[in-house]
C-alpha cells in the first residue's frame, strides 16, 4: 500500500510548482522549525509527566489508595463544595483524584515503553530477516504481517486477554506481540533498498558474516526510522492500555491507572463529571505530546519516512 | 487483469487460513480450554476426563482440522453460557455493528472531504493550519473518553440525546459522530495531500488551458484523481474503523458484536469469543479484497505494478 504513490509525482511537483501553490524554501524552513519547536514543547510536557510519575510520592501528600468515605465525591477546588486539600476532587470512595492521576501515569508509561520495546525487537528482527534473506522467509514473514494487520489491534488484544486473563505483564505481552508488524514492514522495505548498496557489497567481499553485515552495516542506517515509529507507537499503546483497563480487562482497581479511573468514573458521570473527565484528559495530553514529539523527530531524523 | 485477480484471491485464502490458525491457536496453544471450564479445585482425573471429552488429547493438527472443517460450515460450537450456537449469537449482533461502522464512515467523509479539499486549495492559509491542528489533536483523542464527554454534555447536562441504546435516529447521533471523528483526521490528511498532488499534474494545466471553469477543474479533474489513494487507504483502514466501532460500542452500550465479545470474555464464554473474532476478521478481509479488486478495475497502473 505504501508503494502506490509513483515517484514521478515528486518530480512533477518540483518542476510544475508555480509561485502560487508551492511554498518557497524559506517557508519550508520556517514550517520545519515551527514543527520542531512544537516538538520541543511537547517533549517538555512529556518530561513533566515522566518526572511526576517517578516523583509521585514527593509530589502529593495523599496516598492514592487511601479511602475516606466521608469525603467521597468531593468536587474540584474551584467549584462550590470543593476544598484546596483535594485540587481535582475525590472519587466514589473519597480517594484524592490528583494523587491517583499522578500515580496512574506510572502504569501507562511502563506499559507503553515495555510493550513498544517488545514490539520493536520482534518487528526489527523479522523485518531485517525478511529484507536481507528474501525468498521463502520473506514470504512467510510478510504473510504473517498481513494476517496480524488484518485484525484490529483491539480485537487481537481482547482475544488474547480473554485466554491469558488480565494482568500488567499479560497486557505488555499482548500489546507488544500485536504491535510488531509495522516495524517489520518498514524495516523490510528499507533493508531491501540497502542490501545491494556498495558498502554492503564491500562488506561481503571483505568476508563479513551475515550477522555482522545485518547488525553492523545495515541496522545502524535504520535506527532513526525505528526511533520514530517507536515514539508514535507509545501513544497508541497508551490509548489501548487505557481502553483495556477501562473495560476492566487491564489493570484491576484499586491500583490507579488512567483507564480504570475513567471506567469507574463512568458509573458516576451523572453527578460527578470530574472522575471521568480528568483521567481522560491525562490520556489525551500524554498522547498528544508523544505524537507531536514523534512528528518532530521524523522531520528531524528521517523526513522521507512513510508510515 | 486475470493475474491480478488470481494473486489477490490467493492472498485472501492464505490470510483467511492464517486467521483461523490464529483464532484456534489463541485458545489451544496459549491457554487450556479445560482450565477455563472447570473450577480451580478440580482434581487431576477430572481434568483428563474433560480433555478426552473435548478431544483435547488428540494431536493439535487433528484438533485444528476438526475446528476448521466445522467452522467452514458455520459451526463454532455451543456457547458455554447461553446454550445456543455461538454462530447464531454472533450473527444476530452483526447488523448493529455494520450500521454503526457505515454511519461512522459517512460522518468521517462528511467532515473530511470538504475540509481536506479546502485546505489543499488554500494551502498554508489559516484554514489549512487550523484544520491540521484539529487533525493532530483529533488523532490523540481517546475515542472512549470522547464518547463519555459527549454523554456528559448531551445526555446528562443538556438532556438532548439518549446516553445509550439502539433503535432510533437519535441513538445513532453520538456513536456515529464519535466514530467518525476518530477516522476523520487521517481521511482529511489523505484527501488534502491527494488533491495537492493532483492539482500539480499536467492534465490540470490542460483543463485550465482549455478554459474549464476552476470549480470543474477542482471537482471533476483534481478530486476524482485524488479519490483513488483515499479509497485504497480507507479500505485498508476498514479494520481500524471496525476496531473503533468496537470501542464505541462498549461506551454507548450498543448491542453489536463488540459488546457481545466483551460480555463473553467476562463470562469466559470462549466459543462465542472465537466465533466473533473469526467473523469480524472475515468481514475485514473481504472488504479489503473488494477494495483491492475495485481499485484494480479503476486504475490499470495498480494491477500492472508490484
Amino acid at each position: 500500500m505504501s508503494t502506490t504513490p509513483a515517484p514521478t509525482h515528486v518530480a512533477v511537483v518540483a518542476v510544475a510548482g508555480d509561485a502560487t501553490a508551492a511554498p518557497t524554501a524559506r517557508q519550508v524552513a520556517l514550517r520545519r522549525l515551527l514543527r520542531l519547536r512544537w516538538g520541543l514543547a511537547a517533549a517538555a510536557v512529556m518530561l513533566l509527566i515522566v518526572a511526576s510519575a517517578i516523583l509521585a510520592p514527593w509530589l502529593t501528600p495523599h496516598d492514592p489508595l487511601h479511602v475516606n468515605i466521608r469525603h467521597r465525591l468531593a468536587p474540584p477546588a474551584w467549584m462550590a463544595g470543593g476544598a484546596l486539600d483535594h485540587p481535582l476532587g475525590t472519587d466514589q470512595v473519597g480517594r484524592d483524584l490528583l494523587a491517583r492521576m499522578i500515580y496512574g501515569g506510572r502504569v501507562s508509561l511502563v506499559v507503553g515503553v515495555a510493550a513498544v520495546l517488545l514490539a520493536s525487537s520482534i518487528g526489527v528482527l523479522l523485518g531485517l530477516g525478511a529484507g536481507y534473506f528474501g525468498g521463502r522467509l520473506d514470504w512467510t514473514i510478510m504473510t504473517l504481517v498481513n494476517i496480524v494487520l488484518t485484525f484490529p489491534f483491539v480485537l487481537l488484544a481482547l482475544a488474547v486477554i480473554a485466554v491469558l486473563g488480565p494482568s500488567l505483564v499479560n497486557m505488555i505481552i499482548v500489546l507488544g506481540v500485536a504491535g510488531w508488524p509495522i516495524y517489520a514492514r518498514v524495516i523490510r522495505a528499507e533493508t531491501l533498498a540497502l542490501r545491494d548498496r556498495d558498502f554492503v557489497v564491500a562488506g561481503r567481499a571483505l568476508g563479513m558474516g551475515h550477522g555482522r553485515i545485518i547488525f553492523r552495516q545495515i541496522f545502524p542506517n535504520l535506527l532513526s526510522a525505528v526511533v520514530v515509529i517507536a515514539t508514535l507507537q507509545v501513544a497508541q499503546v497508551i490509548i489501548l492500555e487505557s481502553f483495556l483497563s477501562f473495560l476492566g480487562l487491564g489493570i484491576k482497581p484499586p491500583t490507579p491507572a488512567w483507564g480504570n479511573m475513567l471506567g469507574e468514573g463512568r458509573l458516576y458521570m451523572l453527578n460527578s463529571w470530574w472522575i471521568a473527565t480528568f483521567p481522560g484528559m491525562a490520556i489525551f495530553v500524554a498522547t498528544l505530546a508523544i505524537n507531536l514529539m514523534g512528528n518532530a523527530l521524523r522531520d528531524w531524523l528521517d523526513p522521507h519516512l512513510k508510515l | 487483469m486475470r493475474r491480478y485477480v488470481v494473486r489477490q484471491l490467493t492472498q485472501f485464502v492464505v490470510v483467511v487460513i492464517g486467521i483461523s490458525l490464529l483464532a484456534f491457536g489463541i485458545l489451544h496453544v496459549l491457554g487450556d480450554p479445560v482450565l477455563l471450564l472447570l473450577p480451580q479445585n478440580a482434581g487431576k482425573d477430572e481434568f483428563e476426563r474433560y480433555h478426552k471429552l473435548l478431544g483435547l488429547d488428540q494431536p493439535l493438527y487433528v484438533q485444528y482440522w476438526k475446528f476448521a472443517s466445522k467452522a467452514v460450515q458455520g459451526d463454532f460450537g455451543k456457547s458455554w453460557y447461553a446454550d445456543t450456537p455461538a454462530f447464531r449469537l454472533v450473527l444476530e449482533r452483526m447488523p448493529p455493528t455494520i450500521y454503526l461502522t457505515l454511519a461512522g464512515l459517512v460522518v468521517a467523509l462528511v467532515i473530511s472531504l470538504p475540509l481536506g479539499i479546502l485546505s489543499a486549495l488554500k494551502r498554508h492559509s489559516w484554514i489549512d493550519t487550523f484544520c491540521t491542528a484539529v487533525a493532530v489533536a483529533g488523532q490523540a483523542m481517546p475515542l472512549f473518553w470522547l464518547g463519555i464527554m459527549l454523554i456528559i454534555i448531551f445526555s446528562v447536562r443538556l438532556r438532548l440525546l439518549p446516553a445509550s441504546g439502539y433503535g432510533t435516529f437519535q441513538h445513532f447521533l453520538m456513536p456515529a459522530f464519535c466514530l467518525g471523528a476518530a477516522l476523520a483526521p487521517i481521511t482529511m490528511r489523505l484527501v488534502r495531500s491527494g488533491v495537492i498532488e493532483a492539482m500539480n499534474m499536467e492534465f490540470i494545466k490542460t483543463a485550465r488551458a482549455k478554459g474549464v471553469p476552476e470549480r470543474n477543474v477542482v471537482i471533476k479533474h483534481a478530486f476524482r484523481n485524488a479519490c483513488i489513494p483515499v479509497i485504497t487507504v480507507l479500505g485498508l483502514q476498514f479494520g481500524q474503523l471496525l476496531g473503533g466501532a468496537i470501542i464505541t460500542e462498549t461506551v454507548f452500550a450498543w448491542p453489536g458484536v463488540a459488546t457481545l465479545t466483551v460480555e463473553s470474555i467476562r463470562n469466559q464464554d470462549f466459543p462465542v469469543v472465537q466465533c466473533a473474532v473469526v467473523l469480524l476478521a472475515l468481514v475485514i478481509v473481504s472488504v479489503n479484497l473488494i477494495v483491492d479488486l475495485a481499485v484494480g478495475v479503476i486504475d490499470p497502473r495498480i494491477r500492472a505494478g508490484t
